[in-house]
């Protein structure tokens, strides 16, 4: 929260309306994000020239009020005190007072009258009493400017901004003093620091005072004594700023503390000297050490945490919050000013450990800068002096290792406006680093800037300055370029294009893309985990349904599906492919399929049901996609949570790539199906398109049909087929099951076609009836089938 | 013989059949081995042989005559079958179609598929990346040192110690194309992906979401370049009338940073619900590339420069479509990913 009846004390900002300047300083970067303001247009300075009693009314006066040099007004005014040559506060016509109430042009008993003079609680500045109500109407000085801005005249105005500031102008813009530089620079006007001088006594620190610092987070400690203080309220005007900025006053000394924390960024701690001790030692919290904090409570601390210490014992955990052993309280006569720089990271692990956000750790946490942690401690003093009858000590005690190299940079012009593409000259350029208030050196065109160490954001580097320039300049000016260079067209590189392939193919065999969470729970990580993986388990997880990281894509898939089920969705077709990974890190892609309900569809008609074939299908076609015809083979195989009659494994080349079958009846009772396959491995073996030519020469179809137990399965007939068969037989199909009437009821019929050709030459009838022959008595031999005759 | 008469006999006959069995019956009856056509044509031998000539002739015509009629009523009787077929074949087509299946893409897939599209034929690659990273790419390389603030708030799934992590933003992807490219040559890249943060998940936040962000690393890249190619895109994804702007904003590993915003689409401008009344609507973070990461990835920044922008993906499919809960791309509810999966139309 900003004031900017406070900041008008480091810039002049008078002439400028402020939701405009909010706008501006918007435009330029820092967001405000709400400006709250009782200001009250058309509410003015007037002197009453005249004032005759209403002739209608026993207490009404007409009053001729001069609201500006031009500008006279017949006003009813019903105030036992108004009279003439009194200066007064009008509301215009179209002014809105506190409670929505317009002022407007009206007649009273027969009396124009264009405006209304005011009391202080009509204006929000007093409550409604009866003895407010008998004051009657304010009266101002003699000497108060006829026409002025009435609020602005009694020092009552009072417009904030709300900030919304990005993290790294949260140290800069969170204090009066950083965002007056702002909004110099916006507006290209000069900052007036603050009075930061004090007379100081014969008697020095050095007497009273030893400090010693024995830890690498304190790179800066600084402290003044002051004596004779006298506590009690604050003036005014530092109770309004700090109501302003949300913090309570309590008395001159606290809120002298907090004022300057406001104005400098710098949070400083005051100790009751007498307390306190003549030592003061900063270093590392041993572990475990305990200190109670002004708020009465007991912290336990950590070694990463800094304490300051008497030497012995903690005294304040360091830009955290003090201890309640040395507190400044209604006695306390003499103080001992720390300001000091603490390690950001450090406050900020200890305030978020102790769980204790204190106006000071939010700063500290933040970073300061050394030239403001010095001016605050002059700027305490002042303070205390002005407002507290302190008596300052002379010297100040003193630990400083920081290092006070100023960041440089040079470039041209040129660099920036290359970066931003924008056109700046040299002389411009300079108009807009003295904006910003970076000191600097121009010679033969380059500049050596030097940049304020107030600004911890900035980097010493050509595209800092170059974003500095392109705000105040404005982002809104850029034109639209694009880049120039060379055409070319985009590639998916790497997996990428496997993945979209596939994802497409897919998609027009009729399965729905899903996106699913990488992060489950242990529960659904044993489900459907049918590869000897382990699962990486989060140290840190945020909960027990996001702890695991998966190695399946199937638990997800049919979380999915239970999810549409229970919405009454009968047709649930899916796939995902996503990313797994195992407990050694190892990544794999993975293409999940889940099917269930109908693959057509006719309400009123025949549909396909989902089946294991069907699936199978969708798979093969996958694979011929992916030019693996002729390299893969489903095996049967049990696998954990599927049907262990109907499941298998994809076999490509010999090596397994993936699994299929139905969903175990123990975790549902629906006919779902599931297949995962390794993207991975499938990628490995894709080689590119050889062109061949279709055989010129006639093939040969045989049919044969045998009889076998159920147990057979038809790929181990086929292999012996194949091994058979030999090189003429260049393609098989299973034309024919059949179970029931005429088949014995532990045995099934099916029946094949061979297809037998020569790319060289037209094959005679006779060769091919020999391997026919040689493949029938395999057969039979092999699984003691016997032949069924057509 | 009287031609006429057995003409008019046959043509009398055959139109009294009603089916082809009949039919055939006729024309076994005059042209089969014993009808009476053949029989009267057998007779020809008989004839005197100056009068062969004339008998053929008459043959012929009754030849003629009777295929004619028997062709014409074949056709009449076919003509009639095909007819009846077809009666009895007609469907009601009022009744519901059989349903063809056509899988639909996720919503965040279909947009960044779009916008891969778009960003492809500008020439950019597309590029994938691990999603358990090292922390040198996520955080180090990108300019944000150990303990850094960015490093607290983006509340990262750390999966050991500080080093190997979910990577809480898609920019290591950056990182390593540049590592890669050694800091030769120029890269133009997008990378889609999926990032995790450490977030509830309610409506507007999600700890699993995806990112698409682009780089462009070249010899003289500026600002001005980035407000083009993001009018470029802008103006793909929300209409023609869409206007752009670039605010200042602050991002570790881009300097300057600004926010990219567009006009509002809904009100075009004049305010409304969805651009909370400013007419604007911010739909990316973007900046020139800061020196320290393209230092850091090997390409030197006093010859290369360049801009990265990154998209939530999320956000964008959100405004589009006006859905209202993150969740609902990670549910797959069947019913909503079939309507959204359709023909963009934009309304201009």
């Amino acid at each position: 929260m900003i004031s900017l009846e406070w900041i008008q004390d480091y810039v002049d900002i008078s002439d400028e309306n402020l939701e405009e300047l909010a706008v501006k300083i918007t435009k330029a970067g820092i967001n405000v994000e709400k400006v709250i303001t009782n200001h009250i247009e058309h509410l003015v300075i007037g002197e009453v020239l005249e004032c005759v009693a209403h002739p209608n009314s026993d207490h009404l006066h007409i009053c001729k009020v001069k609201v500006s040099s031009d500008k006279i007004l017949q006003i009813i005014c019903g105030a036992p005190n108004v009279r003439e040559g009194i200066k007064v506060i009008v509301a215009l016509p179209g002014a809105v007072l506190p409670g929505n109430f317009e002022i407007k042009k009206s007649e009273i008993r027969g009396e124009e009258s264009n405006g209304m003079i005011c009391a202080l609680f009509e204006l929000g500045l007093e409550e409604k009493t009866e003895e407010t109500y008998a004051k009657g109407i304010y009266e101002c000085d003699k000497d108060a400017p006829i026409g002025m801005d009435a609020l602005k005249y009694l020092g009552k105005d009072s417009t904030l901004y709300e900030l919304d500031i990005h993290k790294h102008r949260n140290n800069d813009c969170y204090y009066h003093i950083g965002f007056a530089y702002e909004v110099a620079s916006i507006l290209n006007k000069k900052v007036t620091l603050p009075e930061m001088d004090f007379k100081t006594m014969k008697d020095s620190i050095q007497n009273h005072f030893s400090l010693k610092v024995e830890t690498e987070k304190c790179p800066y400690y600084s402290a003044r004594m002051v004596t004779d203080i006298q506590i009690k309220d604050s003036p005014e005007f530092i109770q309004r700023r700090l109501i302003d900025a949300g913090m309570r006053p309590i008395n001159n000394v606290v809120d002298i503390s907090n004022y300057v924390m406001l104005e400098f960024g710098q949070p400083l701690h005051f100790f009751d000297k007498d307390k306190l001790g003549d030592k003061v030692l900063v270093r590392d919290a041993k572990e475990n050490e305990v200190i109670t904090t002004l708020d009465h409570k007991d912290r336990v601390l950590k070694s990463s945490d800094i304490v300051i210490t008497d030497g012995n014992k903690p005294v304040c955990i360091a830009g955290v919050m003090g201890g309640l052993n040395t507190d400044v309280d209604e006695n306390t006569k003499t103080i001992l000013i720390e300001s000091a720089i603490f390690d950001a990271v450090s406050i900020r692990n200890t305030a978020s450990h102790l769980d204790l956000k204190s106006e000071a750790s939010i700063r500290y946490g933040k970073g300061l800068s050394y030239e403001y942690t010095e001016m605050a401690l002059n700027r305490a003093c002042h303070l205390l002096e002005k407002y507290a009858d302190a008596k300052v000590l002379s010297d100040t005690v003193l630990y400083d290792v920081v290092s006070k190299t100023p960041k440089v940079v040079t470039f041209k012009a040129q660099d920036v406006n290359e970066l931003l593409g924008i056109v700046i000259d040299t002389k411009d350029m300079e108009v807009e680093l003295n904006r910003l208030g970076f000191p600097y050196t121009l010679k033969d065109d380059v500049f050596t800037v030097t940049i304020p160490s107030r600004r911890l954001d900035i980097d010493p580097n050509v595209n800092d300055i170059a974003e500095e320039i392109g705000r105040l300049y404005g982002y809104h000016n850029l034109v639209s370029t694009l880049p120039r260079v060379p055409i070319r067209k985009g590639e998916y590189v790497g997996d990428v294009k496997y993945r979209k392939f596939i994802s497409k193919r897919l998609r027009a065999l009729g399965l729905n893309e899903t996106k699913t969470y990488t992060l489950t729970s242990s529960e659904m990580a044993k489900m459907f985990h049918y590869e000897e993986k382990e699962n990486m388990i989060l140290p840190n997880p945020m909960s027990a349904d996001k702890s695991v990281i998966r190695v399946s894509l199937l638990p997800s898939l049919f979380q999915i599906y239970e999810y549409n089920r229970a919405r009454k969705v009968d047709d649930i077709l899916l796939y995902e492919i996503s990313k797994t990974y195992d407990k050694n890190f190892q990544e794999e892609s993975k293409i999940a399929m889940l099917l269930r309900g109908n693959y057509l569809t006719n309400t009123w008609g025949k549909d396909v049901a989902v089946d294991f074939y069907l699936v199978k299908g969708i798979v093969e076609d996958l694979l011929h996609s992916l030019g693996l015809q002729n390299r893969y083979d489903f095996q049967k195989k049990e696998i954990v949570d599927l049907h262990p009659g109907v499941s298998a494994s994809i076999i490509v080349d010999r090596e397994e790539v993936g699994i299929i079958g139905k969903v175990h009846p123990n975790i549902t009772k629906d006919d779902v199906y599931v297949v995962e396959l390794s993207l991975e491995k499938l990628i490995r073996k894709l080689k590119p398109i050889k062109f061949k030519e279709p055989n010129k020469y006639p093939s040969i179809e045989k049919d044969m049909a045998f009889v076998v137990k159920k147990n057979v399965n038809a790929s181990e007939i086929l292999s012996v087929i194949k091994k058979q068969g030999g090189r003429l037989l260049s393609n098989i199909t299973i034309f024919d099951v059949y179970e029931g009437e005429n088949v014995a009821h532990d045995e099934k019929s099916i029946a094949f076609r061979l297809t037998f050709e020569d790319e060289t030459r037209t094959l005679t009838e006779d060769e091919v009836m020999e391997i026919f022959n040689k493949i029938i008595s395999s057969v039979l031999k092999e699984f003691q089938a016997t032949l069924r005759d057509k | 013989m009287d031609n006429k008469m057995l003409l008019e006999t046959m043509e009398k006959e055959i139109n009294g059949v009603s089916n082809l069995n009949e039919l055939n019956d006729l024309k076994v009856k005059y042209m089969g081995k014993k009808g009476i056509i053949s029989e009267l044509n057998a007779k020809i031998r008989e004839v005197p042989n100056e009068e062969k000539k004339a008998y053929g002739e008459k043959m012929n015509e009754l030849k003629n005559g009777f295929n004619n009629f028997f062709e014409e009523k074949k056709k009449e009787l076919e003509q009639a079958i095909l007819n009846e077929k077809l009666e009895k074949e007609a469907i009601d087509i009022s009744l519901p179609a059989t349903k063809v299946p056509m899988g639909a893409p996720n919503i965040l897939e279909k947009i960044i598929e779009d916008i891969e599209s778009l960003l492809m034929s500008m020439g950019y690659d597309v590029v994938d990346g691990p999603e358990v990273e090292e922390d040198r790419f996520n955080f180090e390389l990108l300019n944000i040192p150990k303990g850094h603030p960015a490093r607290d708030a983006q509340d990262t799934f750390y999966l050991k110690g500080d080093e190997i992590l979910l990577r809480s933003q898609t920019s290591p992807v950056q990182a390593r194309t540049m590592l890669e490219y050694q800091g030769e040559k120029p890269v133009r890249m997008i990378c889609p992906g999926k990032t995790y943060r450490r977030d509830d998940d309610d409506a507007t936040h999600s700890h699993q979401f995806m990112q698409i962000e682009g780089l462009l690393v070249d010899k003289n890249i500026s600002l001005s370049d980035l407000k083009g190619t993001f009018d470029v895109i802008a103006k793909h994804l929300f209409g023609s009338k869409t206007e752009t702007r670039l605010r200042p904003s602050y991002y570790q590993f881009t300097e300057p940073s600004v926010e990219l915003d567009i006009s509002c689409f809904k009100c075009g401008g004049s305010g409304c619900a969805l651009c909370k009344n400013s007419g604007w609507i911010t739909v990316a973070g973007a900046g020139m590339v800061h020196p320290n990461v393209l230092r850091n990835c090997g390409y030197d920044p006093s010859i290369w420069s360049g801009f990265a922008f990154g998209f939530g993906a999320e956000r964008l499919a959100m405004l589009k479509y006006g859905i209202s809960d993150i969740r609902t791309f990670y549910q797959t509810d069947l019913r909503v990913n079939q309507v959204i999966d359709r023909m963009e139309v934009q309304n201009d």
